[in-house]
């Protein structure tokens, strides 16, 4: 379970986020919307302690994340390249990842095994480093590292985007086989609101930092949220 | 009237004419061309001041405005007292003639500085090239912005002021001097340019260049033998100059010449695909599986022999460290430096720590690029750092053993070193893992070394004094009151009590890592530090 209260960004005397409380409950596939600006990425940095909150705060799993490191085990996140290590071969990058979630070398080659039509040949045995792929295999790498070692909190911002339609809908596929484990918890931002629909069984739609919508999924939610965003 | 008349009409065309008003070309070729190259300088005077690293550390700027500053009053110096010192030291012949005559040995060593120090002028390209902007336009920018290098103008401080007190003391006349000046003019042009030629064509490859190196080695022996003197020559030549100021065209037209050949260069490099594209270097796979014995810190240490040796930046800390095994050869083979019972604890600090210090000082700013994986992934902080103590450590043992052949020159050198080594693992090592705590300065690892400010902060410069200077001071004193063996034993002393506190010492440091995490993530986020 994670959950936000009082939750607070200012920068000098804007307001980039306010969340009055939160509740995302394990097992969740949760989903994010909003336009450029509205929070999302900041929302997921205050998740991953990446930046401090002006108030309030969030706890993953009982763990408030600024206070304690402890969440770091079940939690994987792809926000952008920064996360990627540029002099790595992909294979080499799973593999540390790997070691940091005490995956041995088997069960990552079984992972990658597994997503290796998501990959589509253009990633392993490339003899290529991470800077040297384009932005869509880059993020492609990410997002399937964030699998390795069983996360329970699983934060993808905008994995959409970037990608060509036929790894989007192979992508859709992987974060619904996740969504339908009960243990594994997924949060997911995009700009695209019928990605998000199709993948999320709960969509909170941001507007300049406030929750404006929170809805679970049904028929209508791709309508509802066009005729909120079709200003 | 007619003005008004002519403007109406141009108001007047309808639309669909207007579309063949050839618009975006007018813009690049009608105006003159002083605009352009005002609105280039303002771009430049913007990605200056804006860049993060001018707003931010006030105490970087403060030190390199001394620094130059500095340099500008040297030259400014000598130059004006360049006359009166020759003629006071040089007997045989003119200030003007014992200028002339070790010009040859300036360019050469002008050139090899500049080849390692001075940058290629750049111009963010990539957003211009699909401007109406005429590329000629770009091109000559870039160049004659290289003109107006530190560099350039140094030289310049010099040889001006010497030229007119050679005229107020009747040496030359006015219009010897200019000639004169003039040349240097020329030949220091071709320096500027000659060498965007050399570093474009060699700055990957260096060793392509020692077949030249090698030309220039047997030039210096023949000179030196007194076999054939091509500095006689050169200077023959600057003569020649002052007889005939007009000569000073040729320099000139070769600077001339040599700018218009970077010109082409650059010209037709002008594409994406060529210049702009980065390479792609083909991956090769390192076994590094002998470094699991290092259990939980494998991963990390793994990584970082990764970051060294994949990247231009920080692998040239590793040829920097091999390199400086030889800096012991000036001192021990120099009887005033080894009379200096301190020098042996300075080089061993040195020489053992060297890479520490290059490697260490930019820790955590190495990971900058990925700080924030670093940060949300699985790993506990003082792992983190224990790691980067542990390849440290590793360093300075590997450096020591490189040190040992200095046994040649007396054991107690050995000893001066060993100390020193203790000394850099117990207590170097946290001071520059704490320090590193303030790093919030992006570093691009594929940029290169020299003379890159990249990433450097206070912290940089504040860190040197109790690395270098304390070891050294506490080690004299202790000398002056009783003998080099105490000296030795109680620094190595406090280096073992260093190693000793490791762990609750790395705690603390830890603890202001994470106070300063949130700042660090942000300044590595900035792009162009």
């Amino acid at each position: 379970m994670i959950e936000a209260v009082n939750l607070t960004k200012t920068y000098g005397n804007t307001t980039v986020l306010n969340i009055q409380n939160l509740v995302i409950p394990k097992g969740e596939s949760f989903g994010l919307v909003g336009n450029n600006g509205a929070g999302k990425t900041t929302f997921f940095s205050l998740l991953l302690d990446l930046i401090q909150p002006s108030t309030g705060h969030i706890k993953n799993q009982e763990v408030q994340v600024n206070t304690s490191e402890d969440w770091k085990p079940f939690t994987s996140a792809f926000i952008d390249e920064s996360f990627l290590i540029g002099y790595l071969t992909p294979e080499e990058y799973f593999y540390f990842i790997g070691d940091l979630r005490a995956q041995n070398k088997a069960d990552v080659d079984a992972l990658l095994h597994k997503h290796s039509e998501f990959f589509n040949d253009e990633i392993l045995n490339n003899k290529k480093y991470l800077r040297d792929l384009s932005k869509g295999n880059q993020k492609k790498v990410g997002i399937i590292a964030t699998l390795i070692g069983n996360p329970e909190v699983v934060i993808l911002d905008e994995p959409f985007a970037n990608l060509d339609p036929t790894t989007q809908i192979r992508l859709k596929r992987i974060i619904k086989e996740l969504a339908d484990d009960p243990n594994v918890t997924i949060l997911v931002s995009s700009h695209d609101l019928q990605h998000t629909v199709e993948v999320s069984n709960r969509i909170v739609a941001l507007h300049k930092g406030e929750i404006v919508k929170d809805i679970a999924t049904s028929e209508e939610t791709l309508k509802e949220l066009e005729a909120f965003f079709a200003v | 009237m007619w003005i008004i008349s002519s403007q109406n009409h141009i108001e007047t065309i309808p639309p669909f004419i207007a579309i063949f008003r050839p618009k975006s070309f007018n813009i690049a070729t009608s105006k003159p061309k002083t605009p352009m190259f005002l609105k280039f300088l303002k771009l430049e005077w913007k990605a200056f001041t804006r860049s993060s690293s001018m707003g931010q550390e006030i105490a970087v700027k403060i030190l390199l405005g001394f620094l130059g500053l500095y340099m500008v009053a040297s030259c400014l110096v000598l130059g004006f007292a360049l006359y009166h010192l020759l003629t006071e030291y040089v007997a045989d012949r003119s200030p003007i003639h014992a200028v002339n005559s070790v010009l040859l040995l300036w360019v050469v060593m002008e050139l090899f500085m500049r080849f390692f120090l001075q940058t290629l002028p750049t111009l963010n390209i990539k957003p211009l090239m699909v401007q109406p902007i005429k590329r000629n336009t770009v091109i000559h920018f870039v160049l004659i912005k290289s003109i107006f290098s530190f560099y350039n103008i140094l030289s310049l401080l010099v040889f001006v002021p010497f030229a007119i007190t050679c005229i107020k003391n009747g040496m030359l006349t006015l219009s010897q001097a200019l000639g004169w000046l003039a040349a240097i003019l020329g030949i220091l042009l071709s320096i500027n340019f000659s060498n965007f030629l050399l570093k474009k064509k060699f700055a990957d490859n260096v060793q392509q260049l020692l077949p030249y190196i090698f030309i220039a080695g047997v030039l210096a022996a023949l000179e030196y033998f007194g076999v054939f003197s091509i500095t006689r020559y050169a200077a023959r030549a600057m003569d020649y100059v002052l007889n005939y100021p007009a000569l000073a065209v040729l320099p000139l037209a070769i600077g001339l010449g040599l700018y218009l050949w970077n010109y082409l260069t650059l010209r037709s490099n002008f594409h994406l695909d060529s210049s702009l594209k980065s390479k792609v270097t083909e991956a090769k796979a390192l076994n590094l599986s002998w470094l699991d014995r290092f259990g939980p810190l494998a991963p990390f240490i793994k990584l970082d022999i990764k970051l060294l040796w994949r990247n231009k930046r920080p692998k040239s800390t590793l040829y920097m460290a091999v390199f400086f095994l030889a800096y012991g050869l000036f001192f021990y083979t120099s009887n005033a430096y080894s009379s200096l019972a301190a020098s042996k604890v300075f080089v061993g600090i040195f020489m053992t720590g060297i890479f520490m210090i290059n490697f260490g000082q930019f820790i955590p700013a190495w990971d900058s690029s990925y700080y924030p994986l670093m940060m949300s992934q699985n790993i506990p902080l003082k792992e983190y750092l224990k790691s980067k103590a542990a390849l440290m450590y590793l360093s300075i043992l590997i450096l020591f053993l490189g040190t040992l052949p200095y046994a040649y020159f007396g054991i107690e050198i050995v000893f001066a070193h060993l100390t020193a080594a203790i000394y850099n693992a117990g207590v170097n090592i946290p001071v520059l893992l704490f320090s590193g705590s303030f790093n919030k300065k992006r570093i691009d690892l594929e940029k290169s070394v020299f003379m890159n400010y990249q990433g450097t902060g206070a912290a940089q410069w504040l860190v040197g004094i109790p690395v270098l200077v304390v070891p050294i001071l506490i080690w004299y004193v202790i000398y002056k009151f009783s003998s080099q063996t105490t000296a030795n034993l109680a620094l190595a002393g406090i280096g073992i009590i260093g190693i000793a506190f490791n762990s609750p010492v790395l705690g603390f440091i830890t603890q202001a890592y994470r106070e300063r995490k949130y700042e660090a993530i942000n300044g590595f986020k900035q792009q162009d530090a």
